[in-house]
């Protein structure tokens, strides 16, 4: 096994690319079919609404299970140990839980397509203005972490240089795009995930056989750098000194309150998982029945990241073939044999694709909608705003290139990445849950809070970032600055509504907790459906409860 | 209602344990014959683990499950609707 000299390179025979190229045919197929039997996009939207809850679950966490989730995860899992579990047992199910019993009938129920449309009823035009352009800067940025991780696999199958594979990776995205791969976007997702995760219990399985299994690898994980501390998740956090460098505190408040909340109930590729749901019942479920996989997928994730920590020599350089990102992409190297070798490139290769492919869907339909055609040009035919889309498409993919170079700069994208949720998604969450359960807050105090959030979130990381303010890692970085940019909301919202007018009430009915509307009364939050195990709080629960037991063997 | 009998219709067309089964049915019968085929080299690589062969196995399983479960219970019919239901099938 020669490291470094080689390269990373997968070797991927005819039958690998066979299974790779049925998958496309099999997505592409799909998205013809769609279209053919869908005529507008009315349809499509309404087509959406006739999910059956499984479905939306699994793309719902499917949605999520992007380069982030499987080479960040796994990135963490090599550089901080078991403390990366928090990612998924605080950061994600007790959040995934809040939205499912308690956001969900507001967006469910207020029949809104998106989240900055429910900002702009809520509130007022400059909000929705605010969070359209920080939603198509975010989108931006993330699609280039997407490109990034699509071109690190593309560069391994390949050997490409790294800036040639991601000029190319950009022009696959977009003829998978225009080819109208997303009119299928929810099919393709539950097919992904269980082409990912085919493609990564391999990995597990015989990483953990060549170190001994669980026990070879626990007394392994002992004797590198990271030592004893990998193999804890709280018991270390009394104070900053454990791998992660955040206290409990920062952990419970930061990533498990902040953080998580805001990515997961304010983030518009997943909800809009949920709202295509076929009924209210099936959107609450939705984030609910997500959760489960979510509590098993470090087993998939952080443990491989354990693996390479142990097998891979010189894993954690700065640059080059070693990094943290590559924790994945080496293991596939060193284990797979041709045959699942090929499902796991396809796992990859889909999932990065179609996670780009949103993000630049999302930016399009954001910049022509919700930027474009509310504040730039009004009234003009449809032709018009289908031809500023396909301009925004094209500018999309080009200015992904751009952020892709951003994000290889980073020896660990999720880093980079937990910063970027600081800066858009903790003050969004903040604003939100104000706004939905205090019907005094003015129209006004939603655009400054939003405003001012995010303000104090840049303004603390550009201060790390130019060493005026010190932290012990990017993460605790990233978790302080959610907090201060929640907090921040929090006090500009109450201030502003003292001096500016409430809106009046019938403006509020469905959006606000008790103002009129069935959906949001809290009979309605607390009973949800009669059959036992179709009820979303007793389902959630269950999660909760889960997460919770999951953490004890890993104290 | 036309629209939901029309949107039904399109989600039975493309149901996604049809997808599913299809592509891991596929997907499991190759991996299964590389597996059973695989050299030595091959094993070693899987630190003798015959992984081929039985994650190929268990795609077979899952996607036959996959359209075992849209046999047993196949989508909703749609309710009659008083358009046409004649295109895309």
């Amino acid at each position: 096994m020669v490291i470094a000299a080689s390269g990373l390179r997968l070797d991927l025979d005819i039958f690998d690319y066979l299974i790779l190229a049925l998958y496309f045919v099999t997505v592409l197929g799909i998205g013809f079919a769609a279209r053919a039997a869908i005529k507008t996009s009315a349809d499509f939207f309404l087509s959406g609404r006739s999910m059956p809850a499984w479905v939306t679950g699994l793309a719902f966490v499917s949605a999520n299970l992007g380069a982030l989730e499987i080479l960040g995860m796994a990135a963490n899992g090599a550089q901080y140990g078991l403390m990366t579990l928090h990612y998924y047992w605080i950061g994600a199910v007790p959040a995934m839980v809040f939205l499912g019993i308690v956001m969900m009938p507001f967006y469910y129920g207020s029949k809104v397509r998106s989240v900055p449309e429910f900002l702009r009823r809520r509130f007022n035009n400059s909000t929705h203005l605010f969070n359209a352009i920080s939603f198509a800067v975010a989108q931006m940025l993330i699609a280039g972490v997407n490109l990034f991780a699509l071109a690190l696999i593309l560069q391994a199958l390949l050997g490409w240089p790294l800036w040639l594979s991601i000029v190319i990776g950009a022009a696959i995205v977009l003829i998978y795009i225009t080819v109208g791969g997303l009119s299928s976007a929810i099919y393709n997702e539950v097919l992904q995930f269980f082409v990912i995760l085919a493609g990564l219990i391999p990995i597990t399985i015989v990483g953990l056989v060549k170190v001994g299994g669980w026990n070879g690898l626990v007394d392994k994980v002992r004797d590198t750098k990271l030592g004893d501390a990998a193999l804890h998740t709280f018991s270390n956090t009394a104070t900053s000194d454990n791998p992660l460098g955040a206290n409990w505190i920062g952990i419970i408040f930061g990533l498990g309150f902040v953080l998580s909340f805001g990515y997961w109930t304010t983030n518009f590729a997943e909800v809009q998982r949920a709202l295509s749901a076929k009924d209210m019942s099936a959107a609450r479920r939705t984030p609910i029945i997500g959760a489960f996989p979510k509590l098993l997928i470090p087993v998939v994730t952080v443990v491989p990241g354990l693996i390479a920590l142990v097998t891979v020599q010189g894993l954690g350089a700065d640059k080059g073939d070693l990094t943290y990102n590559n924790a994945i992409p080496l293991l596939m190297r060193d284990l797979l044999p041709n045959g699942v070798l090929g499902v796991a490139v396809t796992g990859l290769l889909a999932s990065f694709m179609a996670g780009m492919a949103a993000n630049v869907s999302g930016f399009n339909t954001v910049f022509t909608y919700d930027i474009w055609q509310s504040y730039i040009r009004k009234d003009r035919d449809d032709a018009y705003y289908l031809k500023v889309g396909r301009i925004a498409t094209i500018a999309g993919v080009v200015a992904g290139i751009g952020t892709a170079f951003i994000a290889a700069g980073f020896n660990n994208i999720m880093n980079y990445i937990q910063a970027l949720f600081s800066l858009f998604n903790a003050p969004l969450f903040a604003t939100f849950i104000v706004g939905m359960f205090w019907k005094r807050m003015s129209s006004w105090a939603g655009f400054w809070s939003l405003a001012s959030g995010t303000a104090a979130a840049l303004a603390l990381y550009l201060l790390y970032l130019g060493d005026v303010v010190k932290f012990n890692s990017d993460l605790e970085e990233s978790f302080w600055g959610a907090g201060l940019a929640f907090v921040t909301a929090v006090v500009v919202a109450l201030v502003v509504t003292m001096f500016t007018p409430a809106k009046p009430e019938n403006e509020l009915r469905g959006l606000v907790y008790g103002m009129g509307g069935s959906s949001t009364s809290s009979e309605t939050i607390i009973s949800g459906e009669k059959v036992w195990w179709r009820n979303p709080v007793l389902l959630g629960a269950i999660a909760v409860v889960l997460a919770v037991l999951l953490y004890i063997p890993f104290w | 209602m036309a629209d939901e009998a029309r949107t039904s219709k399109a989600a039975r067309l493309f149901d996604v344990r049809r997808v599913i089964g299809g592509l891991f049915v596929v997907y499991g019968v190759i991996v299964t014959l590389l597996g059973i085929f695989d050299n030595q080299a091959e094993i070693d690589k899987a630190q003798g683990v015959r992984i081929n062969l039985w994650m190929g196995l268990a795609m077979l399983v899952l996607g036959l499950l996959m359209l075992l479960w849209l046999k047993l219970s196949p989508p909703e019919v749609p309710e009659p609707a008083p358009e046409e239901q004649t295109s895309a099938e």
